[in-house]
């Protein structure tokens, strides 16, 4: 656990890069760094979606036995630490939770259209962009960004959150729309 | 191929990039993003926004030992971890004709040819059969065939349905819809589509959640109109 040659030793590495070192040399410093800052944020993620305290740790060891398995197959060319741990999460709880599957496309499936050109390498970009992504987020008006909370931490449809909550459909979807127009100007990096 | 030109559009994407679509819901998403790279892409950038809401979480601790007992666990597991199917794996001749994650939940049904089987269809009403693939609270999910020129009576749903077009094709008052393209209908639509002459099989579902049962459920249920 004491390894100085370990990724993990050295404190300045991003959470992509442990979960790099995870994947290539299972190493367990850089685990315990990204169990350290994901683990305390699935229990609150957990515990929104219903669990219960004893339940939500539960479920947070499972997600990140999931990461600990399929650390090899993380690309931080296509997603940031905090994407690719949340998708697992999701997976997982709505697996849990809810004893359904997940429907998934495969990205090797011979039957998928492809898109129109591969694209390059997008290491720096999806650095930069989740960045951008974090500062977008502050800046949403606090109802735009309560309902986006709600679609990702409730597990309902944007129709049951009009109802339950009160707020007609059409609000919700406005209120949505616009601060799904914001976030993705800020990843695009567009004005 | 070309690529689809009806969408799920961006309240949909967004169900299903939270989590919060029912199983038949998200089907029918995922297998127009499987003909939609437009849709993938709109959905990887979702994600993203899941992403950067679980790391603005207030973290919550974790009893002491968590770690612990979970690095133990890892010792027990040894080295071998959850390798993907190798990427180098043989194309499947011919090409499969229905994309994932459509085909796991077709598994028995397909042919050697991977065309759909004869059997397990169920009459709906003439020139048009079906076969279940999900049953849930939410509704039921399930392949449609029509024969040509099939006009599908006015229908009203209690929630929201899904169509994606798998093979052939139909026409309804928002144009003509081919392999790929997902039709969103409600209950506010005068939805009266009719098959191509070729036919159409499709993929239909129902999201879920909408009926509404108990006093409160059901003076809503009056309101959920739309
Ligand atoms: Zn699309």
């Amino acid at each position: 656990m004491q390894d100085q040659n370990s990724p993990a030793a050295d404190s300045d590495l991003s959470l992509e890069d442990l979960l790099v070192a995870v994947g290539r040399e299972r190493d367990r410093q850089a685990f315990g760094v990204l169990f350290g800052h994901f683990a305390p944020r699935l229990k609150t993620y957990l515990r929104r979606l219903g669990c219960e305290s004893g339940g939500a740790e539960e479920l947070v060891q499972e997600v990140m036995l999931l990461v600990w398995r399929r650390a090899e197959t993380y690309d931080p060319a296509q997603a940031s630490a905090g994407t690719w741990v949340f998708t697992i999460a999701r997976n997982k709880r709505i697996d849990a939770l809810r004893r359904e599957q997940r429907p998934e496309i495969d990205p090797d499936d011979p039957a998928l259209v492809p898109e129109p050109q591969q694209p390059a390498d997008r290491r720096i970009e999806v650095k930069e962009s989740s960045g951008r992504l974090r500062a977008a987020l502050k800046d949403l008006p606090p109802e735009q960004a309560a309902l986006l909370r709600m679609a990702y931490f409730e597990d309902k449809p944007h129709s049951l959150i009009s109802i339950e909550n009160g707020i007609p459909l059409g609000t919700v979807k406005s209120r949505l729309r616009l601060a799904v127009e914001r976030l993705r100007k800020a990843l695009r990096d567009v004005e | 191929m070309t690529r689809p030109s009806h969408h799920p559009g961006d309240m949909l994407l967004i169900d299903y990039a939270g989590g919060g679509l029912c199983e038949g819901a998200s089907l029918a998403v995922a297998t127009h993003m499987a003909y939609c790279p437009a849709c993938r892409h709109a959905v990887s950038e979702m994600e993203a926004v899941g992403g950067a809401l679980l790391d603005e979480l207030e973290p919550e601790p974790l009893s002491p030992g968590c770690l612990e007992a979970l690095m133990a666990r890892l010792d027990r597991e040894g080295p071998r971890t959850e390798r993907p199917a190798p990427s180098c794996r043989a194309a499947p001749f011919p090409p499969p004709r229905y994309p994932e994650p459509l085909r796991s939940y077709l598994r028995g049904r397909l042919a050697a040819d991977g065309t759909l089987g004869a059997g397990g269809w169920r009459f709906i009403q003439p020139g048009m059969r079906g076969i279940n693939l999900i049953s849930e609270a939410a509704g039921t999910t399930r392949l449609v065939r029509m024969r040509g020129g099939v006009a599908v009576p006015r229908h009203t749903h209690g929630g929201i349905e899904l169509t994606v077009v798998l093979e052939g094709g139909f026409s309804d008052e928002f144009g003509s819809f081919g392999p790929g393209d997902l039709a969103v209908g409600d209950c506010s639509l005068n939805h009266a589509p009719v098959s191509d002459p070729e036919g159409c099989l499709c993929l239909n579902a129902t999201i879920g959640g909408l009926r509404l049962t108990g006093p409160v459920g059901r003076l809503l249920n009056r309101f959920i109109r739309f």
